[in-house]
């Protein structure tokens, strides 16, 4: 194990970077789980099909990753839509019944998984973009281009949902919703309607996190999705489900933590620290996660 | 009936399927019965922690392969006979589920499901980084031939995977009319309410899990005998998660029948897919139908077959 | 006996920024008939929760029997002794009515030392308190086919199960015709008579004079009256409480 500054300067930005990543793939369940109360634990799957639509248009049309996911985001937006709706009137609608639903997200996040498979395979899949490959020096730190661009881009979409959801009336609504539905209904709002909408914006996320997700990883395949689910969850729990602040302050603390673990350990112990953060959160942060 | 009663009946039913299985003359039937018998197990597990309590357990690949690491690591150091080393399993299993549960059960129940979740690539991970059990490598061994009295070593594992069937729907038909099983009822409907009833809520969801890991780690024990290799990818695969899922619920999660009637109907539906080879160039589809029936019981049928019986009788019969 | 049946010093609980109750002071003696009312949201079904530990209370202490109740979970001071039925009826749906009374035979009444009730007890208890609350006749049926006043009988049923010292029913009436109210009230008397002391939160006012020995009167969490009824009613902040809403 080689400690020097650099070293230790480098895993700090590459941390910090990943963790601006990692914020935007928890944004989505920060709305859904967070806001919503709805135990998505498919999104990780989701986010790997925005990876491989940005592989497949990358592919077949060369076009940019990050221009197709946001290309790619109405259709996620959709797919949101019909998932909440399906998720409403089969559970919501009738009460209480997490063990269904969440058997149920289980079941899309599976369906998702190996209908992936089936399509793409289980070889490793990876994008072609020009800026990748660069790197931004710092004094002895290296910002590689291919952290930074994805880290940047998920600063700007972070930054443009928080400033949507707090100042839009359709922001503030979701916010209401998840306190007190009967005063929405007399603000004239449907909230069902309202959390339609949040859950569509959550899933719409996971276009632009899938793309982030393969220029960063640098080649995908299909199970890589469930790495992830510990690690959303830990920091949507830790950043205080649903806080935007929180949630990146969170997610770039996860990475800066996994960083230094894949660098003066192995990258095989990766997924072991973002569950130990899970355990550590959820047995040490209870407040405001012991019922609702 | 009685408990005891029970027991006996289970045992000449299995009695019965082994004879069957003899008498049919290929060691394929052993080979396949033994795969069916293991996801009865493992539905039947799950079951008494998700379907009697209602708390999701997702990480059923790891207790499963809790178990079939502890024979591997015990292999390496000694020869121990099968049933000694299933206990083991399920001890190793039992005391992790508990840990888990410990740890997690105090909070809502779906965080305790996502420490699931995670559970399962956390044990992966570690594992994979275990040179002493072959890491990503894996591990193999010889397994013996034949076996006194029997004959044929996969008869030996047929029959031990059906005695810890046997064994494992007699302690969840027993539990569902026992005190605990109303306990694990009274905090599925309503654990608040459960509370203040009396129920120990805490002290029963650890038995529940505790009871639920064992099992899966006893069903997982004689895995590396039964293939002769073990390997990380093997033991953690997607199938074990969504069938200890799918069957319970697509059975029925309230009794003990549910999960059998699920695993009947899904790995005869999987066991007829493979030989038939009907998707012999897309195994996965195998696999997804088990998602989408799931998504569509999940949906549909929230009590599963049983459930849709029991309705079709409150109806009466046209 | 001096020593009260339960001792609430300075109890305080709060949601966020929200403070539900505030520096609640209450004492309750053994085989007292204690009324608890007040306007819709003012705390009283929070302070049954902190009570019976189905919530926490940041601050003060519960003292029950002269045992120190923090700390303690739910279930182990049902089976100290204290008893409630919920606001808003809970009942275990995947059971029958007569298996839901079951729930706490076995697990508080059962739990308890001493003689334990045999299977064919219970069966026989679980269907007396149901006839007792008037619904021997859906022994055998579920939650779902009840309609919300038998609902809540059947909640005064599961909490008389436990076989408890203290009885709270919270807004068991609501809903009930005159002549069940009667019913109930006198279901109440015997029981208080038994030596049982129960705690009535309702909004039926004349249930809750003629019942109550004592009345406590709760706004925005904060206790503002506390005396004999007929005193309490006419004090003014009580007037305006209810008025002023």
């Amino acid at each position: 194990m080689d400690f020097s500054i650099d070293l230790l300067l480098n895993a700090l930005a590459a941390g910090l970077l990943l963790g601006c990543f990692y914020a935007v793939v928890t944004v989505g369940i920060s709305i859904a789980f967070g806001m919503l109360d709805v135990v998505n634990i498919a999104h990780p799957a989701f986010v790997m099909l925005g990876s491989y639509v940005a592989y497949y248009v990358n592919e077949t049309l060369g076009l940019d990753p990050i221009l197709t996911s946001f290309l790619a985001m109405p259709a996620f937006f959709v797919l949101g839509a019909a998932i909440y709706q399906i998720y409403y009137l089969a559970f919501e609608r009738r009460g209480q019944e997490s063990l269904r639903s969440l058997a149920f997200f289980f079941g899309i996040l599976f369906i998702t998984e190996v209908s992936l498979i089936l399509v793409f395979g289980v070889d490793y899949r990876s994008v072609q973009a020009s800026w990748v490959g660069g790197s931004w020096h710092l004094g002895v730190v290296d910002f590689p281009l291919r952290l930074l661009v994805p880290c940047a881009v998920s600063l700007a979409l972070f930054g443009a949902l928080h400033l949507y959801l707090s100042r839009s009336f359709i922001g503030r609504a979701i916010a209401a919703v998840s306190q007190d539905p009967m005063a929405l209904r007399l603000m004239a709002a449907n909230p069902v309607r309202i959390k339609r909408i949040a859950f569509a914006i959550a899933i719409s996320t996971a276009s632009v996190a899938g793309a982030m997700l393969i220029v960063i990883q640098q080649a995908v395949e299909p199970s890589m999705g469930r790495d992830y689910i510990g690690r959303v969850f830990a920091i949507c729990v830790l950043g205080g489900m649903g806080s935007f602040p929180g949630t990146l302050v969170a997610a770039m603390l996860l990475g800066v933590v996994e960083s230094f673990t894949q660098t003066f350990y192995g990258p095989s112990w990766a997924p072991a620290v973002s569950f130990g953060f899970l355990l550590l959160t959820l047995a040490f942060r209870p407040a405001g996660i012991l019922g609702r | 009936m009685r408990n005891g009663l029970f027991l006996l009946a289970a045992l000449a039913v299995g009695a019965v399927v082994f004879f069957l299985a003899r008498s049919v003359g290929n060691e394929y039937v052993f080979v396949a019965g033994y795969v069916v018998l293991q996801y009865l197990v493992l539905a039947t597990a799950w079951n008494i922690l998700g379907g009697y309590t209602g708390y999701v357990n997702f990480g059923t690949p790891a207790f499963f392969a809790l178990g079939a690491y502890c024979t591997a690591a015990i292999t390496k150091l000694a020869t121990l006979p099968l049933p000694a080393l299933m206990a083991a399993g399920g001890v190793v299993s039992g005391v992790i589920g508990l840990g888990m549960g410990y740890l997690t059960l105090r909070l809502r129940g779906v965080f305790f499901s996502i420490a699931t979740l995670a559970l399962a690539v956390v044990v992966k991970t570690l594992i994979t980084n275990w040179s002493y059990v072959g890491g990503s490598k894996g591990t193999y061994i010889v397994r013996p031939m034949t076996v006194p009295l029997l004959g044929s070593y996969s008869q030996y594992l047929f029959l031990l995977m059906l005695l810890l069937a046997v064994v494992a729907v007699t302690i969840a038909r027993s539990i569902e009319r026992s005190r605990l099983g109303y306990g694990f009822a009274a905090i599925r409907d309503d654990e608040t309410a459960a509370e203040a009833s009396g129920v120990p809520t805490l002290k029963l969801k650890l038995i529940a899990t505790t009871l639920s890991g064992a099992l899966m780690g006893m069903a997982g024990a004689p895995y590396l005998y039964y293939g002769a290799y073990l390997n990380p990818e093997s033991a953690f695969t997607l199938d074990y998660a969504v069938n200890s899922i799918a069957m319970p619920l697509i059975g029925g999660t309230t009794t003990w029948i549910g999960p059998v009637i699920g695993t009947a109907l899904l790995s005869g539906v999987q066991q007829w897919a493979s030989v038939s080879r009907i998707f012999e160039n897309y195994p996965q589809v195998n696999v997804l139908l088990v998602g989408v029936v799931l998504v569509l019981f999940v949906v549909a049928a929230p009590n599963g077959i049983v459930g849709l019986v029991q309705a079709w009788r409150r109806k009466g019969p046209a | 006996m001096s020593v009260p049946l339960l001792a609430v010093e300075d109890v305080g609980k709060r949601f966020g920024g929200f403070v539900a109750l505030d520096a609640i002071n209450l004492e309750v003696a053994r085989g007292e008939r204690v009324g608890l009312i007040g306007p819709n949201g003012s705390g009283k079904s929070t302070l049954v929760n902190c009570l019976c530990g189905t919530l926490r209370n940041e601050s003060g202490s519960v003292r029950f029997d002269g045992a120190q109740m923090d700390g303690l979970p739910a279930h182990e001071r049902t089976r100290l002794g204290m008893a409630r039925s919920f606001q808003l009826p809970r009942p275990f749906r995947s059971l029958t009515v007569a298996e839901n009374i079951r729930i706490p035979l076995l697990y508080t009444v059962n739990a308890r030392e001493g003689r334990h009730l045999t299977p064919a007890e219970i069966e026989e208890r679980s269907l007396e308190l149901l006839g007792l609350v008037g619904l021997g006749g859906k022994a055998g049926g579920e939650p779902r086919d009840l309609s919300q006043v038998e609902m809540r009988k059947l909640e005064l049923a599961r909490a008389m199960a436990a076989d408890p010292k203290l009885l709270i029913a919270d807004e068991a009436m609501a809903g009930l015709s005159h002549s069940e109210v009667d019913d109930i009230l006198a279901l109440l008397h015997r029981l208080n008579e038994r030596g049982i002391t129960i705690i009535l939160i309702e909004h039926i006012m004349r249930a809750v004079m003629s019942f109550s020995e004592r009345l406590v009167v709760l706004v925005a969490g904060r206790k503002i009256a506390d005396g004999l009824p007929d005193e309490v009613i006419r004090n003014p902040e009580v007037e305006r409480a209810y008025l002023g809403e």
